[in-house]
């Protein structure tokens, strides 16, 4: 068994479960702080510190083994600015990130956001792309951002980073993306009911003609 | 955390036998092989686990015993008339349950046609499966691929039981729905010149999963969350969020149509009375409901609400009595127990291997007969990777996609189980990894019409919780395609229907025929239901050091 402790009170778990788990094991029914269990939602972002260290660390409850020691606390909710924006209307450019988002320029590169992310994600970075305009670089380098909204927790400069490099993926998927052809010739030819015939014919199959057909099918290599 | 020692041991084998295997290929199973195997070895022919229900739409039909007892519960609600007497908490033409991704499709598509929409969802908006999902999503749209081809493996793959009519759809909108996803900001991934990458998924015979890397659903998700945030700016026809609010009951009108629902505020605890013109249900799978005691993949909230609300309503459910178990799952290290592997690593080329480092099935066969495979080749064979909780495992040899695809393609096209497995000491891009089959999906759910729409004037289903698109064994990446596809045409439908409707008052009188029906059929006061969220806290927790 190890001791934590969980919003102030010290409990005993045993040693190997997660912080999440240990907090169920500890007897809370969590509504808030939890979601997928599996790393991909940003549900249950916390913060801790150890017994007589200054530090404060930074993980996922689902995600992060629970160690002896550790004094943990929960975010189950942080206000995060989220302008109204029309995507249609927007255009791909850095003027747009600051027009949505002007306090970008506030960002004076404390890279405290780098050092809370949980996804290992250089935050700071993109943040700087995003201030040069570099929409392609921003949605690349906080792809695999999951929107915990640690970071948003302690900027200093009160920034939105998961929201600001949404906005970037959003550009970059609609308009600077290269595009592609084929997908618009099938979508047209299916409009245009090319293939109604070919589905016509192979729902009117006997079930073991459609079972033949299925077997003898030729699979790309 | 790493490997202990006895696992190592296996471990080695595979690394043996790795260059060996780069050029082999294990054989697939013919049809009648997969038969067999699937009755022999697949959880859902495990007869003592299922039940036949006593009560309801579906009743002399058989069900896993969990969600039978589900089903069968008395309502959450238990005062009625008082209830019913609070002030209405909103009122609106389509009311949207569930904050996943058919219900963020169906709430823009409601709006698109004039609806003002309320989406509810039990955690916050975008916790769901969808969330979750990794490897891809399917669309015939290469030129060496149709979407007749399309439908060819989606019957297969479902043992032809599939509803044709939704498969049509479901194929034929394929190419569409990427399109609009990308309009939308959706970043896939893509060649330099444009073209979509496309790989396998089991039991394709084209390669035509599209991916955002192993965030798929994750990318889909936000990028569809965001656009309904957008919508939700209080104009007329807007759409209105709510968050920790599951609905725990429908309302119904005295001719049995749908006119709202009860939602449950998690945080404090109020009924809030929804007076609505249609309702989507888009509540997603049951893994939360633990079958056959099975780890899952799924999110917290997968508990099978909105196949119990749509139940009690007087909706008929298909293909109940068939769940997905996605062939691998974490088996190892305990703490990641039963959460999804991508199937993408297979896509990419990773073998299986038993504890002596030999293949024993081809990688891409369906789920359900993979899934089979490997709980053979445990139980039957006892050729598998014994782990120290006592977990059977086979290894997934996820080093060998480097060897085959060049090096840095894990890392590029796997972040996500990189960085999952390196958080508990393993290097997947050395070290193969150990899987056992886990509860991913629920084929069936509420049966529908191609528009989504049920039996019940005014109620239509989309995503998971909506039954008959897979048959009883859905492909990899058509979940993420369905839940667009028919999400979309709920939305539409439910707006249509919506602008016809009258505004009728609402009762819940069913519950009244409900609880007749379940004193009749002998039940007793079991556990209310919806369940809405599962309860891992112990009778007797941790000591608390005073």
């Amino acid at each position: 068994m190890i001791e934590i402790t969980i919003l102030g009170q010290r409990y005993q778990v045993p040693e190997g479960l997660t912080i999440l788990k240990a907090f169920e094991w500890a007897g809370f029914h969590l509504k808030r702080g939890v979601g997928c269990r599996a790393g991909f939602c940003g549900a249950c972002g916390t913060v801790y510190r150890f017994i007589g260290d200054y530090r404060l660390h930074y993980a996922l409850a689902c995600q992060t083994v629970a160690q002896s020691g550790m004094v943990l606390g929960t975010i189950p909710f942080f206000p995060a600015q989220r302008p109204a924006y029309e995507l249609s209307t927007l255009q791909p450019t850095g003027e747009t990130l600051l027009g949505v988002y002007p306090e970008i320029m506030t960002c004076f590169g404390c890279n405290t956001c780098t050092k809370s992310c949980p996804q290992e994600l250089d935050v700071m970075s993109y943040m700087a792309a995003a201030l040069r305009g570099g929409i392609e670089n921003l949605a690349d380098a906080s792809f695999d951002c999951i929107m915990c909204g640690l970071c948003v927790a302690r900027c200093p400069a009160e920034l939105v980073p998961p929201n600001v490099a949404l906005l970037g993926r959003r550009l970059y998927g609609k308009y600077l993306a290269p595009q592609a052809e084929h997908l618009h010739v099938r979508v047209q030819e299916i409009r245009a009911g090319k293939y109604q015939a070919e589905i016509q014919d192979l729902k009117d199959l006997p079930l073991a003609e459609l079972k033949t057909r299925y077997e003898s099918r030729q699979i790309e290599a | 955390m790493s490997y202990p020692t006895q696992i190592r041991e296996s471990m080695t084998k595979v690394e043996v036998t790795r260059q060996r295997r780069l050029t082999e290929t294990h054989p697939r199973l013919s049809a009648q092989e997969r038969e067999t195997i699937l009755k022999k070895f697949h959880p859902d022919y495990i007869e003592e686990a299922f039940r036949v229900l006593r009560l309801g739409p579906n009743r002399g039909e058989r069900a896993p015993r969990e969600l039978a007892d589900a089903l069968e519960a008395p309502a959450v609600i238990r005062h009625v008339p008082e209830l019913l007497n609070d002030p209405v908490s909103h009122i609106c033409d389509v009311l949207v349950i569930g904050g996943g991704g058919a219900g963020a499709c169906a709430a823009l598509l409601a709006q698109e046609y004039g609806a003002s929409v309320l989406l509810t969802t039990k955690l916050r908006f975008g916790d769901a499966n969808t969330m979750m999902a990794q490897g891809g999503i399917q669309a015939a749209d290469k030129e060496n691929d149709s979407p007749a081809l399309h439908y060819l493996d989606v019957m297969g793959g479902g043992g032809f039981s599939n509803d044709p009519e939704l498969v049509e759809v479901l194929v034929n909108e394929a190419p569409d729905v990427i399109a609009w996803l990308e309009a939308l900001g959706t970043m896939f991934d893509k060649e330099p010149n444009g073209r979509l990458r496309t790989i396998h998924g089991g039991g394709t015979s084209r390669k035509r999963m599209h991916a955002a890397r192993d965030y798929t659903g994750a990318e889909i998700m936000r990028t569809l969350r965001d656009e309904v945030r957008s919508r939700g700016n209080g104009s007329q026809t807007s759409i209105l969020i709510w968050e920790f609010r599951p609905v725990v009951e429908l309302l119904l009108d005295d001719q049995g149509r749908v006119a709202g629902a009860v939602a449950l505020d998690l945080d404090t605890g109020q009924y809030m009375l929804i007076q609505a013109r249609a309702v989507v249900i888009a509540t997603g799978g049951s893994g939360r409901l633990h079958y056959q005691g099975f780890p899952t993949t799924n999110h917290y909230g997968a508990t099978g609400d909105g196949l119990v609300l749509a139940y009690r309503a007087g909706a008929k459910l298909s293909f109940i009595d068939t769940m997905q178990y996605h062939p691998t799952g974490a088996a190892y290290p305990e703490q990641i127990l039963g959460q999804l592997v991508t199937e993408k690593v297979r896509g990419l080329g990773a073998q299986l291997c038993n504890v002596e480092g030999e293949q024993f099935v081809f990688p891409l066969e369906t789920r359900d007969v993979e899934s089979a495979a490997f709980i053979r080749e445990c139980q039957e064979r006892n050729l598998g990777v014994a782990t120290p909780t006592g977990q059977p495992a086979v290894w997934l040899d996820a080093p060998m996609i480097d060897l085959i695809k060049g090096p840095g393609t894990i890392a590029r096209e796997l972040p996500a189980m990189v960085r999952q497995y390196k958080r508990f000491g393993i290097d997947m891009l050395n070290e193969p990894i150990l899987v056992y089959p886990t509860l991913h999906y629920q084929n069936g759910g509420v049966a529908i019409s191609p528009n989504g729409g049920t039996q019940l004037p005014g109620l239509f289903i989309a995503g998971e919780a909506a039954g008959g698109i897979h048959g009883r064994n859905r492909l990899m990446g058509n979940s993420l395609l369905d839940i667009c596809v028919f999400g979309r045409r709920a939305g539409v439908a439910a707006a249509e229907y919506a602008k016809q409707a009258e505004v009728a008052d609402f009762s819940l009188n069913h519950l009244e025929n409900w609880e007749k029906m379940r004193q009749e059929a002998g039940l007793q006061d079991d556990q209310p239901a919806p369940i809405i969220l599962p309860d891992y806290t112990r009778a007797q927790t941790a000591r608390t050091i005073p």
